[in-house]
């Protein structure tokens, strides 16, 4: 076979099964195109020979009939999940030299599936950002170009920008991902690729590093639907050491592919028409729900009256979080440390070194709703509002919708330094589609949809019921099948 | 609401972040436009709504009272910036 990293993760799956190709050429193709794809700087370490050693056993277990169902596939990991004995920074100086001495239980699943793990992917700083421009180990370039101008660095989304462009760029088959506002779906739909975040609690949070507790979920960005299904599979499941994941058996997801959508009720909610969104945005939208109905969907419009409340909770509760989950780096038990004059200028000189400046503002946000005297105005106001916004989808799920069609992002992916350099607000809007979903705790998943006029590629998301990612997968294929097919970039970064 | 310098300063302390003076402003101008973007709760009626404890009607699970994990001291220790024999070492708190 020529190029292995043409193939999709199912097709090197079958490739792998049926003794077409060894995992180790598959490994050294992937680990060949990452190195030759520095200039896009994808990953923050490179681990190349853990995974030819990996693809090494691989093909001994496949050789010996004892394969697991991702056994010999290359894929990455973003660097907010800890790897065992390799460096896990989280994109942050403060964890710039940190080494676990364990795994998370996500990535533990996939290496005890048999996957092979390239490296760990770049990201915005404690995945706070929609452009990977936060990242204290430089920004990550897409693969993706604007038509007629190749001189602009176009940014991979954010925050799992890099798992995005990596994926894009076809370095690995698949990428861990993490979304707490839209970033998982927000980079997907930004590189023309697949990305799902299962219902909060489908997969453990264990040994990822929190950003906002009740919103952090962990999920897959793949080329093809089919890839993000069988991926979920492996990330997905109970784990006795994060009380909020969910004792409940993992469907075979691959196998909702191709089921019929006839009679399945598609809810587009009416509160999304945002003024001033873009014709090119709403002509998307209206394809999609186009595609749907011509596969059988019934199409309903809906309302959820508290949209447009969802993104100002979001930036009350996430920096609540934030600023109690990153009390921790403190530069006692790990991470740098800077000296001071006492304990407390320890801690100031540390943190104020260590964190970059997306990172400090939405710590100090969060503090202040915490404190004495805004909590009630602040923090409990969000709390109830987020109730409001999850009743909304309660009662168009009760009503008997099966999912809601929507656009994952209010525009293509812009290039760096375009947006928030004068106010954070503008970068925030990027989440208005995908931040709703992850206050409700529901599944969302992005699925390219087509090109803007300017050659981006641009996603449509579908928000299903909770642990209802089956109807997203049988839904997405179809969208999927009817959209033009993405021809991804070609390789300009090599020799670049 | 909005805040002033000394409120930055403040919460800067309470966040344990060192902030220089040069930064104050341009932090004061970022805090406000992100408490002006979020304004718009205060007109969110929400009398009789119970604060979302969690998105999934769940029971926590819990589990027998009983040691499962330790003996790890050099994994527990082993990013520590400063160490001495099984201590972490920060500098005096108590004179």
């Amino acid at each position: 076979m020529s190029d292995l990293t043409l193939l999709s993760l199912a097709e090197a799956r079958d490739a792998l099964k049926s003794k077409k190709i060894s995992a180790l050429e598959l490994t050294r193709a992937h680990v060949e195109a990452m190195e030759a794809a520095r200039p896009l700087n994808c990953f923050i370490t490179e681990t190349p020979e853990l995974a030819l050693a990996q693809a090494t056993q691989s093909d001994a277990k496949i050789a010996r009939g004892e394969a697991g169902p991702l056994e010999g596939l290359p894929l990455g990991i973003k660097d907010l999940y800890c790897s065992k004995g390799v460096r896990t920074t989280a994109a942050s100086r403060i964890l710039g030299n940190f080494t676990p001495t364990y795994e998370s239980t996500v990535s533990g699943n996939l290496l005890r599936d048999g996957a092979v793990t390239l490296g760990k992917l770049n990201l915005d700083e404690f995945a706070m950002g929609s452009s990977n421009e936060t990242s204290a180990f430089g920004p990550v370039i897409s693969p993706w170009r604007r038509k007629g101008d190749p001189a602009a660095k176009i940014v991979p989304g954010g925050s799992s920008g890099g798992s995005s462009a990596a994926v894009a760029a076809r370095l690995c088959l698949g990428a861990t991902a993490t979304d707490t506002g839209g970033s998982i779906r927000q980079p997907a739909a930004f590189t023309g690729t697949v990305g799902i975040k299962p219902t909060y609690g489908r997969c453990s949070r264990w040994g990822i590093v929190a950003f906002a507790s009740s919103l952090d979920q962990a999920g897959p960005i793949t080329r093809t639907v089919r890839d993000a299904a069988i991926m979920l599979r492996s990330m997905a499941g109970h784990d006795p050491r994060d009380t909020t994941s969910v004792d409940a058996p993992v469907p075979d997801y691959e196998k909702s592919m191709g089921a019929s959508l006839k009679g399945r009720r598609i809810g587009v909610p009416k509160e999304y028409r945002l003024d001033g969104l873009s014709a090119e945005i709403l002509a998307l939208w209206d394809q999609g729900v186009a595609w749907l109905k011509d596969a059988g969907a019934e199409i309903v419009e809906i309302s959820l009256p508290h949209t447009k409340y969802a993104l100002p909770t979001y930036y009350i509760i996430a920096p609540a979080e934030a600023s109690s989950n990153l009390a921790r780096y403190d530069g006692v038990r790990y991470g740098i440390r800077e000296t001071g004059r006492d304990i407390a200028d320890m801690y100031e000189k540390t943190r104020a070194k260590g964190f970059g400046q997306e990172v400090r503002r939405r710590i100090m946000i969060g503090t202040y709703v915490l404190s004495a005297g805004y909590y009630d105005a602040y923090y409990v106001r969000a709390q109830k509002v987020r109730s409001l916004i999850k009743q909304d989808f309660d009662t168009v799920f009760a009503a008997g919708v099966d999912a809601v069609l929507t656009p994952a992002t209010p525009s293509p992916a812009f290039a760096q330094g375009e947006q928030g350099s004068t106010d954070p607000v503008e970068m925030y809007l990027n989440d208005v589609f995908t931040v709703t979903v992850n206050m409700a705790g529901l599944p969302g998943l992005s699925v390219p949809s087509g090109l803007a006029a300017n050659g981006l590629p641009l996603g449509l998301q579908l928000i299903g019921r909770p642990f209802d990612e089956e109807t997203l997968f049988s839904l997405a294929g179809a969208i999927e099948q009817a959209a033009p097919k993405i021809d991804y970039p070609q390789a300009w970064w090599r020799g670049a | 609401m909005s805040v002033d310098p000394a409120v930055v300063r403040r919460i800067a302390h309470l966040s344990r972040i060192a902030v220089e003076d040069k930064e104050v402003e341009r932090l004061n101008g970022e805090i406000n436009a992100i408490l002006t973007f979020v304004e718009t709760l205060s007109s969110v009626d929400v009398a009789g709504v119970e604060p979302i404890a969690s998105v999934l009607p769940m029971q926590m699970k819990k589990r027998a009272d009983v040691v499962t994990d330790g003996g790890i001291v050099d994994d527990i220790l082993a990013n520590a910036p400063v160490r001495e024999d099984n201590y972490f070492v920060v500098p005096k708190v108590v004179e």
